[in-house]
């Protein structure tokens, strides 16, 4: 063998090593994947078990919502709002009432102010219900799953009582609250938050000190103050990157003001942080509904709006401090029964952003964990 | 005819006397317990792990769910047979059988008691740690057969997985083969060897050279979680983001025989533990609590526990509500009872309580390992790859390691305090 032949097939050799070498594995996770909460799908490029990439797919549950507000009345488009953040739904429909409210200038009375609270903080704490248990379960421990749906019940038979549904409530009005505090709401709620105190000291019990969710949630999917608000991050990853911006102290809106609470901060940015922000904002939760409910005033509990709802024409944005983050409604209205034109801005869609930021680098296993962490919906990303 | 009756009345295991008809029997007894074992762990952890997350777990088929898993593995058998269109046949076809086959060929050495093991071999420890690696092959094979990227990604973690920890494994069962020497000067990795050792040093391994022997026996525990790949190290089939690893393109029969050979590893490597550390089937206190006296009183637990099992089952047939659709599962319960209660009439029988009660001391330390499995699968949450491996070769391994020149040190000092005495 002369010389040239020689490297000539030692560099074929090493040409088909490089080809070995250099693939990369194409893993395709979602949409029907048991982790992905719902419908989202990541393309993962990984090496071995570490990301290299990843991009998300998104739009499989897609409904075209903003679309629909325009062939329906203000009043008649309510009802789809809830199906955004499905998880809380009231929060979703608190927002939109809002902002049609801003729009028609209209004054809520104090009493339906309250409800409206105490109903979405409810909703705050079983979202976050939600979150825990798929989170946990998805980082391996099956068992505090079973825990926070049993609690979570709790909350969905005071909705299931004040309005029929759980889910998909309905239970705001524009211009307040379509239906009065049954009889003995505030006894079961106030029974509610006594219970719900020892329980969230057991989920962390259960939790907080286990050396593996430690490990695996410690220094994982860290995403810095400074990135979080250059990619418009709000809510509970916000506040756990150090970032104490609440909506409900930082714009007050239904009587927040009048409700003594704090903001949870974390300092670590990482999963593990993201985590007790959570957990201690059920309990402030549980402080501004026990504060709510003792203080619920007397009176009417929806303003006079009129039979056809009509606002001014103008365009109006606002947002809400929903369980996953910044809620705003951005309304256009002509002067007609039905919204020119409807834009949500979705905290989950927004926060869905830094997931590659966060991942990559990291392992498969990191990637479920982020998903868990920034807690997102499907309903809420593709609208 | 002769030889056969004549076994009746040997000491040794039909393997060692080589009664090949006994051999037959003691072989179909072993799969069909070890069968049946499965069958009632399949149920026995879905009612734990209900009761520890507040449900109340399968109650519809059979009483209390007891014939739940019969009717899944029936449903199990008669599902479509489905084959990828791009797998590798005859691999794909190979795999369950090659997991299944090594899993079983383990419970060959496995003593039940002194006479109650198809044989004994002079290497039975080896054996049993040989051959129950050997089933990583069989996942090795269904991932890559699957020719899929999930199956692939999580039967490479498997492989890896196995492997590392197998050396920690390994490490603590030296300890315990190290000690077998102590009182005879002979070591022995005969299975049934380990256990009369720990009959004449008059203590089970886990209390020797305390507490060297109860580190090998937490290390070997912890491996052998990881080395059946239970929760928390479930890596190559977490669910959250593997889908179901290796098994994820099996289903229906196939499917059912990874599920058969997953709990037939569990309980093996637990038989080792139990073999090494918990002294086999001796039962408790054998020096403690000697005497004719204790002897009788120990012989007739085994008998008393199915009829408190058949007294437990005839309470909860009072229970029941007395209604037409609950007739037919009350009716049942009741006569699982009577099965039950025969069953410990017979056992407290002289002549066979003798017998028994070894097999009886046995399988209860080894469900005392599987209730170990469910707990540990219902607390923790499941360990990364990485912190897998770390656990594995920087921390179980070392400690491994210091057990075996531990056990030696001591080994030696003690031998030598004898010399020098004498």
């Amino acid at each position: 063998m002369s010389d040239n032949q020689f490297y000539e097939s030692f560099e074929e050799l090493q040409l088909t090593r490089n080809d070995l070498d250099s693939k990369e594995l194409v893993l395709n996770m979602g949409p029907q994947h048991p982790s992905t909460h719902g419908v989202l799908r990541v393309i993962l490029k990984l090496d071995g078990e570490k990301v290299n990439g990843l991009e998300c797919v998104i739009g499989y549950l897609h409904r075209g919502i903003e679309k629909v507000a325009e062939s329906r009345t203000w009043a008649q488009f309510a009802p789809f709002v809830d199906r955004l953040d499905y998880t809380a739904a009231v929060a979703n429909n608190f927002g939109y009432c809002l902002a049609v409210e801003k729009l028609l200038g209209l004054e809520i009375p104090k009493r339906a102010q309250y409800l409206r609270v105490i109903l979405t903080e409810l909703a705050r704490i079983a979202s976050h219900q939600v979150w825990l248990g798929t989170h946990v379960l998805d980082i391996g421990a099956v068992t505090p799953l079973f825990y926070a749906f049993r609690d979570r019940e709790t909350i969905l038979n005071v909705f299931e009582k004040y309005c029929g549904a759980r889910l998909t409530t309905h239970s705001f009005r524009i211009g307040g609250c379509r239906w009065d505090a049954y009889e003995g709401f505030s006894r079961e709620v106030l029974g509610i938050c006594d219970d719900l105190g020892p329980r969230i000291h057991e989920y962390a019990n259960l939790i907080t000190g286990n050396r593996i969710w430690l490990q695996r949630t410690k220094n994982v999917g860290y995403i810095s103050a400074a990135d979080c608000l250059s990619y418009g991050i709000t809510g509970p990853v916000l506040r756990a990157s150090g970032v104490g911006l609440d909506l409900r102290k930082a714009q007050p809106y239904s009587s927040y003001e009048d409700f003594e609470f704090d903001i949870p901060t974390g300092a670590n940015c990482d999963t593990f942080d993201r985590y007790m922000v959570r957990i201690e904002e059920m309990r402030q939760s549980i402080r501004i509904i026990r504060q709510a409910v003792e203080g619920l005033p007397e009176g009417p509990i929806i303003a006079r709006v009129p039979k056809v709802i009509k606002p001014p024409v103008g365009e109006v944005y606002v947002s809400t401090e929903a369980p996953k983050g910044e809620l705003g409604y951005f309304l256009v209205s002509d002067g007609t029964a039905q919204p020119y034109r409807m834009r949500v801005r979705p905290p989950s869609f927004i926060n869905l952003q830094a997931l590659e930021k966060m991942a990559k680098g990291g392992l498969v296993a990191d990637v479920v964990a982020i998903i868990g962490t920034l807690d997102i919906v499907l309903g809420e990303v593709d609208r | 005819m002769k030889s056969i009756l004549g076994y009746l009345h040997s000491n040794v295991t039909p393997g060692e006397a080589g009664n090949l008809f006994w051999v037959a029997v003691y072989v179909v007894l072993v799969f069909a317990g070890v069968s049946i074992g499965v069958i009632f762990m399949n149920w026995f952890e879905r009612k734990v792990m209900a009761h520890m997350q507040v449900r109340i777990g399968p109650m519809r088929v059979g009483p209390h769910g007891l014939l739940q898993p019969i009717a899944d593995a029936l449903k199990l058998i008669i599902k479509e047979d489905l084959m990828p269109a791009n797998a590798d046949k005859v691999v794909f076809w190979f795999a369950p059988v090659c997991v299944v086959m090594t899993a079983f060929c383990t419970f060959i050495v496995v003593p039940f008691g002194r006479t109650h093991a198809i044989t004994d071999m002079n290497i039975g420890v080896l054996f049993m740690l040989g051959v129950s690696s050997l089933g990583v092959l069989g996942v090795i094979m269904a991932g890559w057969a699957s020719n899929s990227h999930y199956p692939l990604m999580g039967s490479l973690r498997s492989g890896a997985q196995m492997v590392s920890y197998e050396v920690a494994m390994c490490m603590s069962v030296v300890s315990a083969v190290m000690m077998t020497s102590m009182a005879t000067g002979t070591g022995t990795l005969s299975m049934i060897g380990i256990v009369q050792a720990q009959m004449q040093q008059r203590t089970w391994f886990a209390f020797s050279f305390f507490p060297v022997g109860l580190v090998a026996l937490s290390v070997f525990s912890i491996a052998m979680v990881a080395e059946t790949n239970r929760a928390p190290f479930d890596l190559p089939e977490a669910e959250s983001e593997l889908v179901a690893g290796f098994l994820t393109e099996y289903s229906g029969f196939r499917w059912s025989l990874f599920f058969l050979a997953e709990y037939t590893g569990m309980m093996a490597v637990s038989s080792i533990a139990t073999t090494l550390w918990l002294g086999g089937w001796l039962r408790p206190f054998p020096n403690l609590l000697g005497g004719r006296n204790w002897d009788l009183a120990f012989s007739l637990v085994p008998g008393l526990t199915f009829l408190a099992l058949a007294a437990f089952c005839f309470f909860f047939y009072r229970r029941m509500p007395q209604i037409r659709s609950m007739r037919a599962s009350a009716i049942g319960l009741a006569a699982f009872g009577c099965v039950l209660g025969l069953l410990g009439i017979i056992m407290l029988l002289p002549g066979v309580r003798e017998r028994v009660q070894d097999i009886y001391w046995f399988i209860s330390k080894v469900g005392f390992f599987m209730y170990l499995y469910v707990w540990g699968r219902t607390t923790f949450p499941r360990y990364r790859f990485d912190q897998l491996m770390t656990i594995g070769w920087k921390v179980l391994f070392p400690i491994s390691l210091a057990v075996v020149i531990l056990t030696a040190l001591i080994g030696v000092r003690q031998e030598l305090f004898a010399l020098v005495w004498r």
